[in-house]
């Protein structure tokens, strides 16, 4: 399967649109959402990698089996993260008994 | 076509696949299985951020503002300009425009050396500023001052991150210019068909899978907890 040839303007669009979504995530860190502030540059990253995919990497024209790839991928770091900070936010919840205290982990501040 | 033939009429045919078809599924196959590897070693440094960042959080803040965001948003647009020049050279490949690729491919290094030549310059600014965790620590400004008792140590742990992970986005930006470079000499032999560009494609996916860990970077580094 031969990849079909895109159009330049196609590319200098995406090309706009990332510069415009940078100037976003950089103009919204000066505005308080407070904890909003990580989640809006979160979701800016993450549109910025979905354009890039996309259209830089061209997954819009790629086999099946590409896509299944990219998305187990994905899949496992999220897997990673989830279960990493599931561990450590939880930690303090019950309290380690006393002849561990040694070795205890860190806790919240 | 006869098996044969296809390998006489297609120098950059490989011997083991039947038509380029089947080798161009199988090279696009091949650097993607790389990227989804490369993927989980960048998570890992994710993952272990994320934890830190949480433990740490003022601290963090309070280093994320030591950095200069301009000079972050900067070179954001600047490798997001060397993924529009590389995509652009992969077309040319294309389309056959042997000149157009050799430029694009320039630029494309010429793009990675300014974002490269920016970065050294903020590393420099580190040490000018003494937050180098273990080698040069010993930050003066008042952003880090007014961090609570033990805020100092949680801020080189923040420092830690901003090394280690620009460092080894670095060393993926300086491999990729290498690879860019072999591309131009490639080229210049006039090694690329419209039919056979193979290389030119992966190398490119692969500085596209590098501009986007740059662009989670930018955010997760330079803009914690905002600027306001």
């Amino acid at each position: 399967m031969s990849q079909p040839i895109v159009p330049q303007k196609t590319y200098v669009m995406v090309f706009l649109g990332l510069i415009g979504l940078t100037i976003l995530t950089t103009g919204v860190a000066f505005i308080d959402l407070g904890p909003f502030n990580t989640v809006a540059a979160l979701a800016i990253a993450f549109s910025k990698m979905l354009l890039v995919v996309l259209f830089f990497m061209g997954v819009r024209h790629s086999s099946g089996l590409v896509r299944i790839i990219l998305v187990a991928g994905f899949f496992w770091l999220a897997l990673l993260i989830a279960f990493t900070m599931s561990d450590y936010r939880t930690r303090s919840w019950t309290p380690a008994p006393d002849s561990w205290s040694s070795s205890a982990p860190p806790t919240h501040p | 076509m006869t098996d044969a033939e296809a390998h006489a009429q297609h120098a950059g045919l490989a011997h083991q696949f039947e038509d380029l078809d089947q080798q161009q599924d199988a090279d696009a196959l091949g650097i993607w299985l790389f990227l989804v590897t490369e993927i989980m070693f960048f998570g890992g440094l994710f993952a272990s951020y994320a934890i830190y960042r949480w433990l740490y959080f003022p601290a963090f803040q309070g280093g994320s503002h030591i950095l200069d965001i301009r000079l972050g948003a900067a070179n954001t647009i600047i490798l997001l300009g060397s993924s529009l020049t590389m995509v652009l050279s992969v077309r040319s490949a294309q389309v056959g425009n042997r000149r157009a690729l050799i430029l694009f491919l320039v630029a494309t290094m010429i793009l990675g050396g300014i974002f490269l030549g920016v970065k050294a310059y903020e590393y420099n600014q580190k040490f000018v500023e003494h937050v180098v965790p273990s080698l040069d620590w010993a930050p003066e400004g008042q952003t880090l001052a007014r961090l609570a008792p033990g805020g100092l140590e949680h801020a080189q742990m923040y420092f830690v991150f901003y090394f280690a992970m620009t460092g080894l986005h670095a060393i993926h930006m300086i491999i990729g210019m290498g690879l860019l470079l072999w591309l131009v000499f490639r080229a210049r032999k006039n090694d690329f068909t419209p039919h056979y560009f193979a290389p030119v494609e992966v190398v490119g996916l692969y500085w596209h899978f590098v501009d986007i860990v740059w662009i989670f970077l930018f955010p997760l580094l330079y803009l914690i907890g905002g600027r306001y």
